[in-house]
């Protein structure tokens, strides 16, 4: 089995800030992280090849800063990293992004199973998956909380907000997975200095074949308008007093004069 | 500054967020109750156990430097898991370099499986004078010896799968007449006496040990008779960076929580920090916090590169383990009556600061050893 796993690098930080000219995401001097939901993809990957045997792609998108994502990413048990870097991939919304994940997919080819994270906690939009496959016109499960694959399928539970369905998709297909999949391991020591001395790629848009028409901001039909720092939230401190049971008491009528509850 | 490879900068940061999730949130029990043995198999699971064994034994192939970076990490979030993770592989190393290669395939495995490893030196009428040990260990006419007498301070007793006793083979003959002998806790005559009740490194389990009649078959002897004292005094060697690496982890871990402090704490309308007289405690932290990791750095470095260290690293501890109960101790005034109690975690500290000053040598046998080679160049 040959699995690609699609990651992607955030900022490492709760506490974001707004380049006040541009409105952009303030990146300089904020550590950067593996997107957690990814980190969840690339365990379920890792969990089928060890259960079945496969091979794990891991594939990003973004600055050469992002190689710091796949080296995570194959510490943690994928074989190959391919990083995707160009100019002419900066500034893409989901639809530019997928298509130039779509490319890479094709390169390597052969593909059995693409993983996703749900989404990405910077963006937060989960298409990137959804709209990958559907460039490479292939079946695609999302909000999967668990994976296996039999047969020729890949078989996920898919848990809704009143229910909870169990689908299959014919291989080769897509699925996003929730955070609700796995706990991701810890890399070891021994496989981060294994990890280092795995192949790694670097793809520019030319190695991809790609329409640079299609890729970067000229791709995207949607742009960002303005971005707006989350309102703060201001903790109010009270203090109660009294035994257990007053508190109680105390405590629901405030949060019924608040129309909490 | 030192500088560390990619490798070891990506295992600090995963060591980072390990202690972080699973280690820093038990400290503070961990001193109430004692030493938490579900972290064993997270510590397995994440290859840190033995970081420092060869892969074929199932250890992590890490160099020193790698290795003291998973002691100094763990400190900033446990000074107690670093000390149990360095007296782990205080012991596994006298097998790792004396033992048979029957004893390294026997024992390593289990070093990293998880079982834990002790290293019983002390007794209670010898710590220092290591040569005036009375535990002995008798040869019997089949090869095998008898051990009668008893250790104490005994870090890891109580939790431990195997214990590495030093024991007199020839009581007569000084430093030059202890031998090393693997007992295993199931050991009939072996019994684990009641926890020490220390004043720090509450999570480490720490306890008397008593010996009678206990047979041990000749196969388990490590090294050559008479050799222990000098198989020992090597392994303290590694040992000593280690309580470096765990002074610098715990100076960081309370230098951070009182930055924290006293950037939120006000007095005379201002951020405590903000007094001149707070300010420059942090200005002597940092300082003795750099010079301490660049003295473990070195030191690391030397101990890769195949050259003695002896002094070096009682170097090390001599100043890291004086500074950490300073560095401490100045966070507890920054905390004001707040630090003097157990609602803070610089309290804590230190009390656990305070061992780095008496295990593992005390200071006072460290200036014993750099003095005289001071003296004898």
């Amino acid at each position: 089995m040959k699995i690609l796993v699609f990651i992607k690098q955030v900022p490492d930080t709760d506490d974001v800030k707004l380049d006040p000219k541009t409105g952009n995401i303030m990146r300089e001097g904020v550590a950067s992280k593996l997107n957690p939901l990814d980190a969840n993809a690339v365990e379920a990957a890792v969990q089928l090849k060890e259960k079945y045997g496969a091979t794990v792609h891991a594939v990003s998108m973004g600055p050469p800063q992002a190689e710091d994502a796949l080296k995570k990413a194959l510490a943690l048990g994928c074989d190959e990293a391919y990083l995707l870097s160009d100019r002419a991939f900066g500034g893409a919304d989901t639809l530019a992004t997928a298509y130039t994940l779509s490319l890479a997919a094709r390169k390597i080819g052969d593909y059995d199973l693409l993983l996703f994270g749900r989404h990405a906690i910077d963006g937060d939009t989960a298409q990137t998956g959804p709209a990958t496959a559907a460039f490479l016109g292939i079946p695609q499960i999302t909000l999967a909380s668990s994976i296996d694959v039999q047969d020729g399928y890949v078989i996920c539970d898919r848990v809704l907000e009143a229910s909870s369905q169990k689908v299959r998709a014919r291989l080769p297909a897509a699925v996003a997975v929730t955070q609700e999949i796995n706990t991701p391991r810890y890399p070891k020591p021994i496989n981060i200095m294994k990890a280092l001395k795995k192949p790694r790629y670097v793809w520019n848009a030319e190695d991809l074949g790609a329409d640079t028409s299609r890729t970067g901001i000229p791709g995207s039909p949607s742009s960002t308008k303005e971005l707006l720092e989350p309102p703060k939230r201001n903790a109010d401190t009270k203090y109660f007093s009294g035994s257990a049971e007053e508190i109680a008491a105390q405590i629901a009528d405030m949060l019924h004069d608040e129309h909490l509850i | 500054m030192f500088k560390f490879t990619e490798e070891q900068l990506m295992i600090r940061d995963m060591v980072r967020e390990f202690t972080t999730n699973e280690i820093e949130p038990r400290d503070r029990d961990m001193d109430e109750n004692g030493f938490d043995r579900t972290l064993i198999p997270k510590l397995v699971e994440a290859g840190l156990i033995a970081i420092h064994l060869p892969e074929q034994y199932g250890g992590g192939d890490g160099d020193t430097v790698t290795s003291e970076i998973v002691i100094n990490e763990i400190a900033k979030g446990s000074a107690s898991v670093a000390l149990f993770l360095d007296a782990h592989w205080l012991a596994a190393d006298m097998i790792l370099h004396h033992g048979t290669e029957e004893q390294k395939a026997k024992y390593l495995p289990q070093v990293a499986e998880g079982k834990i490893f002790a290293f019983g030196l002390t007794e209670s009428n010898a710590g220092s004078d290591a040569g005036a040990i009375k535990s002995v260990a008798e040869k019997q006419a089949d090869g095998s010896y008898i051990l009668n007498g008893g250790k104490a301070w005994i870090t890891n007793s109580g939790v431990a799968d195997y214990y590495l006793i030093m024991a007199k083979t020839d009581p007569e003959a000084g430093n030059k007449g202890i031998s090393v002998f693997v007992v295993p806790k199931e050991a009939e005559g072996l019994t684990v006496g009641k926890f020490e009740k220390k004043m720090g490194m509450r999570g480490t389990g720490t306890c008397e040990l008593s010996f009678d009649n206990i047979k041990i078959p000749a196969e388990d002897r490590v090294g050559p008779e008479g050799r222990g004292f000098m198989i020992a005094m090597q392994a303290l060697d590694g040992a000593r960076i280690s309580i470096g690496a765990i002074a610098s982890g715990l100076m960081q871990h309370a230098m951070e929580k009182a930055v924290k402090y006293a950037k939120e704490r006000t007095t005379f309308g201002k951020p405590i920090y903000k007094n001149q007289a707070v300010g420059f405690k942090f200005a002597d932290m940092a300082a003795k916090i750099r010079a301490t990791d660049l003295m473990i750095w070195d030191t690391c470095q030397m101990k890769d590169e195949g050259q003695r260290i002896s002094v070096e690293a009682a170097e090390l501890k001599l100043l890291s383990s004086r500074w950490a109960c300073e560095v401490t101790d100045d966070c507890i005034q920054i905390h004001g009556g707040n630090g003097y109690s157990r609602e803070f975690d610089v309290e804590r500290f230190y009390r656990d600061a305070k061992l780095l000053e008496i295990g593992e040598g005390t200071s006072e046998i460290l200036r014993m050893v750099i003095s005289g080679a001071v003296i004898g160049r």
